[in-house]
């Protein structure tokens, strides 16, 4: 991909406990997770993390409880220290950055989206949503303009003078949203911004966020454990599993090539036609060949399966922006739907 | 010969015990020992003594009796007075003018303009036109049978004693959040002043400072009630929201932006509460530091004691309570407002 490394992550680790310098070596050294924890005491939050945050893309870090991806995150504009390695952003070592500097990082660079909102119960819709502003100095008469167009943009317009408690959960998480969206800074990072959401309501916010990041371009690092929700939006996906990546990379290459037998049962109760994507599965055009029809790149293959109308014999023409970009034989379209080996023992 | 002779035979301090055999004046037990002449008989164990101090006083002259432990405290206490009152004399002289200057305030500005005003504030803070009609009630009640002036002093008193309470406790309360060492260090000073019995830290008062000096029972009053609003602001700071101060922190927020951006003004309900508590501590505070002349209501419940007056203890005693009544339900209105402005 030719995309600027927005952040990069380098040989991160994290270690909690009394002596975590002395506990990097013997992780260094081999010791699991556990036997940190029962031998030395010390609770192993992240081992060598090496993870690069493309511009303009979501980079979508998903584990289960306990995997460290709330740790990961809260690295990057550090509100928690690594035991060691290095985190770049733009080239710059953030961890080399005194006081003010990390202060002007989050101020302008980075904007956050939490899990339960956090936002403050004292202040209207509309300050919550200049916080940003707020902070470094500019009063309401600065900000009230592009904190209305925001807010607006999320759908609350005539919200703004209501405070946070008169609104629901997923209200309140787009005053999150537009909070973080009013600051203007390039990169976003979303802690499990949907998690408390209903899922109707998580859906449409998801819908949202791609809206927005399909005119924005932001680059938005998002937390997940929900595997649906990961494909929905992931540009990059970035898997953990007890504080180490298991796998990282493009989303439908890890649906077809998991190389983790953890993986292989995350993806096992996922709908994959609904999932997988034409350009996954496509094929170069051969010449002379004649068509059913025509499918987008980017129709998943529910779409194309709807189409077909269950022929399998029918080939399809791809196409981007109008141009033919290659075939989709149905045949191949079955084999991609075929799951992978570990769902297969649990389905017999 | 005593039971513990043999104590201070073994470990050979027979000689030291021996110094001074002209020991202090005789305990009233002694005398009553020697005059009935039963001196150091043999005793069956069932009577066997405590070793306390009187009781190896007993074997040994040169060991202190426990009487002159509170004399020794006395006396400490009275060497370091002279020194400690030059220190404390001017720091808290601006206390008594606060006091005087309230009183004279309430007394001698006339009802008619003290009334109004009180109504004026009781309205701004709670918006309820029923409290202020009862308040209005109440203070015409206490106006009508002449407990008037009575009832304004008592005020002035809780007035200047709450309003430092809150200015030296809510600083210390944040400084206690932020600090762990602080909070365990303060809450046994806390802990101590909340039960010591109020008479108690009168006395070393009364040896500090002229009984004359409004400040005298003003310390008092303060030290008694400074505690909830202490302790109550370093809860509710404490109590924030862990995720709202996190995305304080996410935005760039300095320390002293989330202190008054952030942490106090969603620790105000408990804040608040506290200032509740400590105006009804106050007032709880201002009737006995009538011992020590504070005026109000406090005193003509003392004297209702001293010469029972029945008529005179009973009203006034009532007096005090529609004034806690009227302070309670004032502050409890503006908490309320305070709750439902920022209800999560």
């Amino acid at each position: 991909m030719a995309k600027n490394v927005k952040i990069a992550i380098r040989n991160l680790y994290k270690i909690f406990g009394p002596e975590p310098d002395a506990a990097l070596e013997h992780v260094k050294q081999g010791a699991s997770k556990a036997g940190l924890q029962d031998e030395h005491g010390h609770v192993l939050g992240l081992k060598d993390i090496n993870v690069d945050v493309h511009e303009g893309e979501v980079t979508v870090i998903m584990g289960l409880s306990g995997s460290g991806k709330s740790t990961l995150i809260r690295h990057l504009n550090r509100l928690i220290e690594p035991t060691t390695g290095e985190i770049l952003f733009d080239g710059e070592d953030v961890l080399a950055l005194g006081e003010d500097g990390l202060r002007a990082l989050r101020r302008q660079k980075m904007s956050m989206v939490f899990q339960k909102f956090a936002l403050l119960p004292h202040k209207t819709v509309l300050e919550n949503a200049g916080m940003s502003w707020e902070i470094s100095g500019q009063g309401r008469e600065a900000y009230e303009e592009e904190a209305r167009k925001w807010l607006a943009r999320v759908g609350l317009e005539g919200s703004e003078e209501q405070y946070p408690h008169q609104l629901s959960g997923g209200m309140q998480q787009r005053v999150g949203i537009a909070r973080a969206l009013v600051s203007n800074s390039p990169v976003m990072l979303m802690d499990e911004a949907f998690s408390a959401l209903d899922p109707l309501i998580r859906s449409d916010m998801q819908d949202l966020l791609l809206e927005l990041q399909g005119e924005l371009h932001k680059t938005i690092v998002f937390i997940t454990h929900d595997l649906d929700e990961a494909l929905k939006l992931a540009d990059h996906l970035v898997i953990l599993k007890d504080g180490e990546v298991v796998q990282q990379g493009d989303p439908q290459s890890i649906l077809l090539q998991p190389n983790d037998p953890y993986i292989v049962d995350f993806i096992s109760d996922i709908n994959r036609a609904r999932v997988l994507r034409v350009r996954s599965v496509m094929e170069p055009v051969k010449d002379g060949e004649s068509f059913a029809g025509d499918v987008l790149e980017t129709d998943n293959l529910e779409t194309v399966l709807a189409k077909s109308g269950g022929d399998v014999s029918q080939v399809f023409r791809v196409v981007r922006n109008g141009q033919p970009v290659g075939r989709l034989a149905m045949t191949e379209l079955t084999k991609a739907l075929v799951p992978t080996a570990g769902s297969e023992a649990r389905v017999s | 010969m005593a039971t513990y002779d043999w104590l201070f035979s073994t470990l050979g301090l027979k000689e030291w015990c021996g110094q001074n055999k002209d020991s202090g004046p005789l305990s009233m037990a002694d005398l009553l020992a020697k005059s009935k002449g039963q001196d150091a008989e043999p005793q069956s164990l069932w009577d066997l003594p405590f070793p306390s101090m009187d009781a190896l006083n007993e074997s040994c002259d040169a060991f202190p009796q426990s009487r002159d432990l509170t004399k020794g405290l006395e006396q400490g206490f009275l060497e370091v007075k002279d020194s400690l009152s030059l220190v404390l004399d001017p720091l808290t002289q601006p206390l008594s003018w606060f006091l005087d200057g309230s009183l004279y305030v309430m007394l001698n500005t006339p009802w008619w303009i003290v009334i109004p005003v009180m109504l004026a504030v009781v309205f701004l803070v709670s918006k309820s036109w029923k409290l202020v009609a009862f308040v209005a009630f109440s203070i015409g009640l206490l106006a009508f049978i002449d407990y008037y002036e009575y009832a304004m002093q008592t005020l002035a008193i809780i007035f200047v004693c709450a309003f430092l309470c809150v200015l030296l406790g809510v600083p210390i309360g944040i400084a206690m959040a932020r600090n762990d060492w602080l909070q365990r260090s303060t809450i046994p000073v806390l802990d101590m002043l909340q039960t010591l019995p109020p008479f108690v830290y009168l006395i070393p008062l009364i040896f500090l400072f002229s009984v004359t000096e409004s400040k005298l029972y003003g310390i008092a009053i303060i030290l008694y009630a400074i505690v909830p609003v202490v302790r109550l602001t370093d809860l509710g700071i404490r109590l924030v929201d862990k995720e709202v101060i996190e995305a304080a922190d996410a935005f760039g927020m300095t320390p002293r932006q989330k202190l008054f951006k952030v942490q106090i003004p969603l620790a105000l309900p408990n804040i608040m509460a506290g200032v509740n508590q400590t105006i009804m501590m106050s007032l709880a505070m201002v009737v006995i530091a009538s011992l020590v002349s504070a005026p109000g209501l406090g005193v003509l419940v003392l004297r209702g004691i001293r010469n029972l007056e029945l008529g005179v203890g009973l009203v006034s005693g009532l007096g005090i309570v529609l004034l806690a009544v009227i302070l309670d339900r004032v502050t409890k209105a503006s908490l309320a407002r305070v709750n439902s402005a920022q209800k999560q």
